[in-house]
């Protein structure tokens, strides 16, 4: 039995929101799945589960401020190692008939020491062993077509070996899982054109709360431009879109939205209800929210200045042969796939702290604490005001093009509000890059209890010494403000000269 | 300079008589009689009966000559006197003008240019009005093109003529009467591209040919209601210029497609799968057709109307795409 509890999303958040369940007992969960949306000071972040199993009970209603570590929900094993993770039957109700320690109390629920434990208590390993050992390259190549987790299937040949139709029946059962999956969600498809589709999920808006007025109600892209027009706050048509709505829509969203404030906290959970509640209190959350994330960066950057002493240096590359480079890449490139510098810039990056491992991680009750990875912690400044920093992980790891689509993909999320509990945590070293808004150099402030944070300015043309002649090149001022506890100067000069070397061989990037 | 799209084509095989020796002209009544449509009239006096050919009444038979000239390496220019008569030259065109360059590795080519009529609107009556460019749009090997205005009646020649391989250009017959101003010097359009006739952002008229006076019309009536039609003339009919297309459906988040085809298997059909294969997210409301209805063109004026693609036809099929939203 595990508790999902409320995550630390950062080192500023002491205390989180949980404004809408993902998942309802009874659901099965696999780790990674999100389960839940938590609002901090910053932004709502879907927050992921980390164990699988089955939502026993939820302990928490949406609406509810709770501080870091309270339990929110639990959520039973799943079933122990049970041979075949996929050995879902093929319906929900099936599944609840099979698990019935899932409808029941979870403190009275059995340990897993029963007749479930006994059945279960070595075959795993045997099949483990086997996978690695004796199935054969054929038995691999179809389970890695069908999508099966050979080290989940029992095996029946000789030995415990795998067989073919072993994966065969496992893949079935995935499928079968699946199809349980989707109607079991039980939620009526909205009927909505492409377009609307994809602008309302770039807008994060639920389309089950639109109307649609288009062919058989489709939901079409205008009845999305109505709604958003109708919820922004501020907004002089607000009050008249909201008047066109039949009123009992509109008593309904009044409601929800008092509830929502708290008055009334045992609303009945539902997917229909908590999405609306979702939408109605969305408008007056965004207004708070500002204030609320201010006092947030107030609290941290205050925190950072007050405990770490900086030390700052600076230094101005060539990027003559990043531009060359880039340009030569972008050449035949559609639009959708070409680099910008930052790309380059964060790659070098990355890589610069192999080889200066000091200042990526951790300061830590008196001592530091290396990373895990190098993952990049990416300050992003929202469009009405504000600092979110997203996290794309072990960035070393990624060529520059799949750096470039995490780095897109989490400013985007970052600005439409999508972010998930992964995106946020994590992050060894944070690269500021005010380069598009046209500052020459950024000294920051280094984000706790990181120990460095690596600023770049915009990229300009300035005259520069190549081989004694004066010519005219790209140059960009990098950054860095580290903490004097974690290193000294000598480390941090040692990483601005690799990131500026690494930067001169763009092509090894 | 004022003149007519029959004018414009003359002018275009005028010139490309006077500008290389081994282009030449063949086909039913295109020296003395001037051409079914008059589009040769005059030029059999000033190139003569060896550049100017008249041929007898065998399809198969002058396409296969123009193949074979054009292998021997000759750039005739074969007139079809309608799209339906072109079938008895099918064989030739598909099995031979279109195949040759693959069936020989690469080493033919054949610099063959086909012109003929299509179409209805003139009550000729179903075995001289049917459209059957889909059919040729469909065949790999070859090039088709539907000149739609004066320039591309006047300058399009020039481009298939320089093309290594068979290009069938279509003239709608509805077309040869259309008149208007032409600018003499005007740059000539590159032939594997579409073209915007008329900007606009609330929904995409894709169309060809005789259409596009139609589909023309249609926008001006729309844009009476309010509604903002942008206009696309797809010039090429293969290959098709998607990119074109796309970027006007990414603008306008709507389609309708029209097309004096038949609508079962058409061009219309081709375009509107290519939509919703490479523009389906940028889609607002599903992609509609304005096709013929499946019927023999009949000869009575009222019921060969009742048949055709009409300005009211293409506007109704608009408006409902766009719905009440403007």
């Amino acid at each position: 039995m595990g508790e999902f509890r409320m995550p630390a999303l950062g080192a500023d958040m002491a205390e989180g929101t949980l404004t809408e369940w993902l998942v309802s007992p009874g659901d099965r969960v696999t780790k990674g799945d999100p389960v839940a949306v938590i609002e901090t000071a910053k932004s709502a972040i879907e927050v992921e589960c980390f164990e699988s199993g089955t939502v026993a009970r939820l302990l928490a209603e949406p609406g509810t401020v709770l501080p870091v570590g309270a339990a929110l929900a639990i959520i039973e094993p799943a079933a122990a190692p049970r041979t075949t993770a996929d050995a879902t039957p093929p319906t929900a109700a099936a599944s609840r008939a099979e698990t019935p320690e899932a409808a029941r109390p979870p403190l009275e629920a059995p340990l897993p020491t029963g007749t479930a434990g006994v059945r279960t208590a070595e075959p795993p390993a045997v099949a483990r062993g086997a996978v690695r050992g004796e199935t054969g390259p054929l038995v691999r190549r179809l389970a890695a077509e069908r999508g099966v987790d050979l080290t989940a299937v029992r095996g029946s040949g000789r030995g415990g070996r795998v067989t073919r139709a072993d994966v065969e029946h496992a893949a079935g059962k995935g499928a079968a899982v699946m199809a349980t999956r989707s109607t079991r969600a039980n939620v009526p498809r909205v009927r909505a054109t492409p377009y609307a589709r994809r602008l309302a999920a770039e807008l994060s808006l639920d389309l089950a709360v639109l109307t649609g007025t288009g062919e058989n109600g489709a939901v079409t892209a205008a009845d999305v431009r109505e709604h958003l027009r109708g919820r922004v706050p501020g907004d002089g048509r607000r009050s008249g879109a909201q008047a066109t709505e039949p009123a009992a829509t509109r008593r309904d969203k009044h409601d929800l939205r008092d509830k929502a404030a708290g008055s009334s906290p045992e609303q009945a959970l539902g997917p229909a209800t908590t999405t609306t509640v979702r939408a109605a209190a969305g408008a007056t959350a965004r207004a708070d929210r500002a204030t609320a994330m201010r006092r947030a960066i107030a609290e941290l950057m205050s925190r950072s200045k007050r405990e770490i002493p900086h030390y700052y240096l600076s230094s101005t590359f060539d990027l003559g042969a990043a531009a060359d480079w880039l340009r030569a890449h972008n050449h035949d490139r559609p639009v959708g796939e070409r680099l910008v510098p930052a790309a380059l810039l964060l790659k070098a990056t990355a890589l610069a702290v192999h080889e200066v491992p000091r200042l990526n991680g951790f300061w830590r009750e008196d001592g530091f604490v290396p990373g895990d990875g190098v993952h990049l912690g990416i300050a992003v400044s929202l469009r009405d005001g504000g600092l979110l920093t997203p996290v794309i992980h072990d960035a070393d790891a990624l060529p520059p093009a799949a750096l470039m689509a995490r780095l897109k993909d989490v400013v985007r999320r970052a600005r439409t509000g999508r972010l998930r509990g992964t995106d946020v945590s994590g992050a060894t070293l944070t690269v500021s890059n005010l380069g598009e808004h046209g500052a020459e150099s950024v000294y920051g402030v280094i984000h706790p209890p990181q120990v460095a944070l690596v600023g770049f300015g915009t990229v300009v043309e300035r005259p520069w010494a190549v081989d004694g002649l004066i010519g005219v090149r790209p140059v960009v001022t990098a950054t860095l403000s580290a903490d004097h506890r974690a290193s000294d100067g000598a480390t941090g000069a040692r990483f601005l000269t690799t990131v500026g070397r690494l930067l001169r061989h763009p092509e090894k990037l | 300079m004022k003149t007519t799209y029959r004018e414009a084509l003359r002018e275009a095989l005028r010139e490309a008589l006077t500008a290389d020796e081994r282009v030449f002209l063949m086909g039913e009544d295109v020296g003395r009689y001037g051409g079914a449509f008059g589009v040769s009239l005059g030029l059999v006096e000033e190139f003569g009966p060896e550049r100017v050919r008249d041929t007898p009444l065998s399809e198969s038979a002058f396409t296969g000559i123009g193949i074979g000239s054009a292998l021997a390496g000759l750039r005739p220019v074969v007139e079809i006197m309608t799209v339906n008569f072109s079938l008895l030259a099918l064989d030739q065109i598909l099995n031979n003008a279109a195949t040759l360059r693959h069936m020989s590795g690469g080493q033919f080519s054949v610099p063959l240019v086909i012109r003929m009529t299509t179409g209805a609107g003139r009550q000729l009556a179903a075995q001289h009005s049917h459209s059957l460019e889909g059919w040729y749009a469909h065949i790999p090997g070859i090039r088709v093109l539907a000149p739609a205005t004066l320039a591309d009646a006047r300058r399009m020649l020039g481009g298939a003529l320089a093309d290594p391989d068979p290009v069938v250009i279509f003239e709608h017959g509805s077309l040869y009467n259309l008149s208007g101003e032409l600018d003499e010097d005007g740059a000539a359009p590159g032939i594997g591209a579409a073209a915007v006739r008329r900007p606009g952002h609330d929904v995409t008229l894709v169309t060809y040919g005789g259409s596009l006076p139609k589909t023309l019309a249609a926008a001006d009536v729309l844009a009476a209601d309010g509604i903002s039609a942008e206009v696309v003339d797809l010039r090429s009919l293969r290959p098709l210029d998607d990119a074109t297309v796309m970027a006007s459906v990414a603008r306008t988040h709507r389609a309708v497609i029209v097309d004096e085809g038949w609508r079962t298997g058409s061009l219309a059909a081709e375009v509107s799968a290519r939509i919703t294969e490479q523009a389906f997210y940028d889609l607002d409301a599903s992609v509609r057709r304005v096709c013929s209805a499946e019927v023999p063109i009949p000869y009575a004026r009222a019921l060969e109307e009742a048949a055709l693609p009409q300005p009211a036809s293409i506007a109704a099929a608009a408006g409902e795409v766009v719905g009440r939203h403007g």
